[in-house]
Formats: C-alpha cells, sequence, structure tokens
C-alpha cells in the first residue's frame, strides 16, 4: 500500500470536477456549504472580501478553526498557507487537511520562492495567470490548478481574462511544432517536459478551477463554458444576502453550464449577491493576482 | 449499445474517455430524460454528498430505479458504490439503493489515507488490477445474492457484483487498465 502518490494527489482533484469548492469561516457555515452541495470546503479566518478591507498580513488559519471544521462536515477540507511558507504547510499536513492552496489571498512569506511541494504527501492546490504560471506551480508540485482571478472583488473579469489566457496557450502549443516547443518552453519560463506533454495531450495534465471573483450562478456557469474543470467561490457566497440559496444556485449553474433554461431558473430571487468591486478601482499594490510568479 | 454516465459532479469524463476507447456509444446524463434508452449507467467517483443532492433535486433518484426494472444495468465507483448502496453512514443521503450492501464513507481515513495497492480479482484473471483508492469507501456488509469480487489483505471487501449491478470501492477510470471497464459491458450484453 502506497500513501501521497502523485496518482492518488491529482485524482482527489479529478473527484472534485464539476463541482463547487466554497470558502467558510466556521463549523456553521461549512455545514450549510455541504448541504448545499459543495464538493469540498476551503477552511479559513476571514473570507478574501474582509482580508482585502481589513488589509495587515495575512496568515494561514488558527488549527481550531481548521479542525472544527474538519469535524463539522464529511467533504474534503483544504486550508491555505502563505506563498513559500513551507512550515505553514507542514502545520496544514499534520492537521490532516486534505488539500492545500499556496494561496496568494494570503500575505506571500516569500517573493522569490514557492514551496516545493512535492516533498508532501498532502496535495496542492495553486494559482495561476497564464500557463507558464501553471506549468512552473506542476513542476513543484502543485496536483490541481486554479485561476487567480481577483479574490474577494465579485468581479469576474480576472478569473476570465486568466482562463482564456491559459486556454489560448493551450491551443497554441498543440499547434507548436515539434522543433519549437524549447524556445516555447523558453519564452515560458516553464519546464520542457510539461510544455511537451501540453502539446500532446491538448490539456492541462492536472485539473483547472476557476477562482477569485465567483459570484453567481451565472458565473459559475460561464468559468464552465469557457473550460474550467470546476468553481471555487470565496466570498460569493457567505457575503451574500441569502448564502443558502446562492450556494444551492451556483452547486446547479455549475453541473448544468449547458443548460441556460436552468441556469435561469436558479437565478431567481437569490437577494444581493456580494457587493463588487471595478478591478480599475484599485490601487496596483492592493492587488492580489500579482503576488507569486 | 448505449452506456450513459452520470453527470452530475465528480469525474464523468474518465469514464466515457474509457467506454470510447474501448468502442461503445457513451454520453453524460444530469436529467432524467437523459436515461431513456440506457442500456447501462455508471455513477462514477465524486462527493456522493454532492452527487446525490444534484440527483434529487433534478429527479434522478426514481429514473434510475424505474430503468433499472427494466433491466438497465448500473456500474459504480467509489461515491457511485455509495449512491448504489441500501445502507451507509450518510442519513442525508437519498440513494437509489440498488444493491443490497452496507457502506462507510471515507472509512480508511482523509486523503493522507489516500493510498494504491494491487488488487486479486478472480474474475479479471491472473493479472493483479491496479487499485486507486482515494478517501474510499468500503463494504461492511453484504446480502445473500450479492457476491464479492476483491478483498483487501486484511479482507476488507472492495469489489461487489450482484446480478446487473457492478460496485467498486476504488477507481479504475483513473488507470491504464480497461478489464472493470470490459467486465461491465458483457454484464450489459447479457454474456456473463
Amino acid at each position: 500500500m502506497e500513501t501521497g502518490t502523485w496518482k492518488v494527489k491529482t485524482g482527489l482533484a479529478q473527484m472534485l470536477k464539476g463541482g463547487v469548492i466554497m470558502d467558510v469561516i466556521n463549523p456553521e457555515h461549512a455545514k450549510i456549504a455541504e448541504d448545499a452541495g459543495a464538493c469540498a470546503v476551503m477552511a479559513l479566518e476571514r473570507v478574501p472580501a474582509d482580508i482585502r478591507a481589513e488589509g495587515g498580513v495575512a496568515r494561514m488559519a488558527d488549527p481550531t478553526v481548521i479542525e472544527a471544521i474538519m469535524k463539522a462536515v464529511s467533504i474534503p477540507v483544504m486550508a491555505k498557507c502563505r506563498i513559500g511558507h513551507f512550515v505553514e504547510a507542514q502545520a496544514l499536513e499534520t492537521l490532516g487537511v486534505d488539500y492545500i492552496d499556496e494561496s496568494e489571498v494570503l500575505t506571500p512569506a516569500d517573493e522569490s520562492h514557492h514551496i516545493w511541494k512535492h516533498d508532501f504527501k498532502v496535495p496542492f492546490v495553486c494559482g495561476c495567470r497564464n500557463l507558464g504560471e501553471a506549468l512552473r506551480r506542476i513542476g513543484e508540485g502543485a496536483a490541481m490548478i486554479r485561476t487567480k482571478g481577483e479574490a474577494g472583488t465579485g468581479n469576474i473579469v480576472e478569473a476570465v481574462r486568466h482562463m482564456r489566457a491559459v486556454m489560448d496557450s493551450i491551443r497554441e502549443l498543440v499547434n507548436t511544432p515539434q522543433e519549437e516547443l524549447m524556445s516555447k518552453a523558453k519564452e515560458m519560463g516553464a519546464p520542457f517536459e510539461l510544455v511537451n506533454e501540453v502539446h500532446k495531450a491538448g490539456k492541462l495534465p492536472v485539473v483547472n478551477f476557476a477562482a477569485g471573483g465567483v459570484a453567481t450562478p451565472a458565473d459559475a456557469a460561464l468559468m464552465m463554458q469557457l473550460g474550467t474543470d470546476g468553481v471555487f467561490v470565496g466570498s460569493g457566497v457567505f457575503k451574500s444576502s441569502n448564502p443558502s440559496a446562492r450556494a444551492q444556485a451556483i452547486v446547479k449553474a455549475t453541473t448544468h453550464y449547458n443548460d441556460p433554461q436552468i441556469i435561469a431558473e436558479v437565478s431567481k430571487n437569490l437577494g444581493e449577491a456580494m457587493p463588487g468591486l471595478d478591478i480599475k478601482q484599485i490601487p496596483s499594490e492592493e492587488l492580489l493576482a500579482p503576488r507569486g510568479w | 449499445m448505449k452506456i450513459g454516465v452520470l453527470a452530475s459532479q465528480g469525474a464523468f469524463i474518465e469514464h466515457i474517455e474509457k467506454l470510447r476507447q474501448l468502442g461503445v456509444e457513451a454520453m453524460p446524463v444530469r436529467l432524467p430524460e437523459e436515461i431513456e434508452g440506457l442500456d447501462g449507467l455508471i455513477i462514477p467517483g465524486g462527493e456522493s454528498t454532492s452527487i446525490g443532492r444534484l440527483m434529487r433535486d433534478y429527479k434522478l433518484t426514481q429514473a434510475i430505479r424505474d430503468r433499472v426494472k427494466n433491466g438497465m444495468s448500473v456500474f459504480g465507483t467509489c461515491a457511485g458504490m455509495i449512491l448504489m448502496a441500501r445502507k451507509s453512514d450518510d442519513a442525508y443521503l437519498e440513494s437509489p439503493g440498488l444493491m443490497g450492501i452496507t457502506v462507510r464513507r471515507n472509512a480508511f481515513g482523509r486523503q493522507r489515507e489516500s493510498f494504491e495497492t494491487e488488487l486479486n480479482v478472480p474474475v479479471l484473471g491472473e493479472k493483479p488490477f491496479p487499485g486507486v483508492f482515494i478517501r474510499a469507501p468500503l463494504i461492511e456488509q453484504v446480502n445473500g445474492t450479492v457476491e464479492v469480487l476483491a478483498r483487501l489483505a486484511d479482507s476488507t471487501i472492495v469489489a461487489v457484483r450482484d446480478g446487473k449491478m457492478l460496485a467498486l470501492a476504488f477507481h479504475p477510470e483513473l488507470t491504464d487498465d480497461p478489464r472493470f471497464h470490459q467486465y461491465f459491458l458483457e454484464i450489459v450484453s447479457g454474456r456473463d
């Protein structure tokens, strides 16, 4: 019996596909998410919208909160550590979380290096803005990728930009002749073996979710139609006026993303969505997506 | 032969690809009307709570039960197996209850306890089958007509069949080995 293999790490992400992973800050929220049909929850102390509003240094959550959430639900529980903070990751692995998000939503601990994730038995998910960044993270051992989007804004525009960038580059690589792949790898700053793999397979070697700015059922379905495998919803559920109804609606829209009638139906009477932010109004030093490389 | 793969949530594309590699017509199923005319249905791995709620809300539970009465075969892997069981430790789950088995969810623990191991499966021949267990359930109890197809070294039951119903605690769709899918197709066609 072998644990912590690449197959079981990437395999868990495959089981999450077509589903919604929701940010939760306590066991009550976690139960609401599970009851709404979330396929996993992300255990946090504060949702991204609050982290953005409060400023300061955002760190790994208190293990008490994470453990209480792990006890409350039967679905997988993820938790975030800071970029490059491998000791936070070691602590999360010891707690038994099912996935670690090395996340730009928290304040980076290392401005040059991400965690060497192959050293861990617990799988990691990492954010990306383009294919090169995705393949660098996979090279370091990320078993799942997500778009960065711009967390805590309720604005889908950045997630769309990142998803389109990834999908466009994949299409381009598929049509790139073999002899040009090495310079592509150099240009993208990505490991050649992974560039070659994407060229051959026409897709990422791991599951790719959308994250950052998903606030409505239609946002979730938009990302699915753009080719994502599933959706993270951060502040979008619990910063809205009716979290339970919105959570259920986003779950249904993610499954039935190609069925406009169902999207319209589940979008009715959800109350207020989370307050949104125009990305252009955010000072550049407060943007989260450029954190990491 | 037409096989549907329940696509409410989970790893359904992997099953569809496996079936297509075997030359079978395969399609995703999200609504009850898509079950009509199917010879077989695969319920994939994923989160059983999530799949179960979507099955309930879109009235798939009853549609599957009805179609099974008219001879449809069903193959469940991991979460799919939980959804086929008559009894599980998830009190909220409204499953179609297709097999006389009792299952326990996340029976081996959390993700850090997920594992790979080789399985001895006599109905598939001598070559061991690669078992990929991810936050896997196990089968605690089987009723009279249920046949045990595979056990772990400690004798835990991980693969069962009852007539046209086939259920596994692990994920053949994540491996390169097509034998369990071929075995299911034989069950569907009545050759086994």
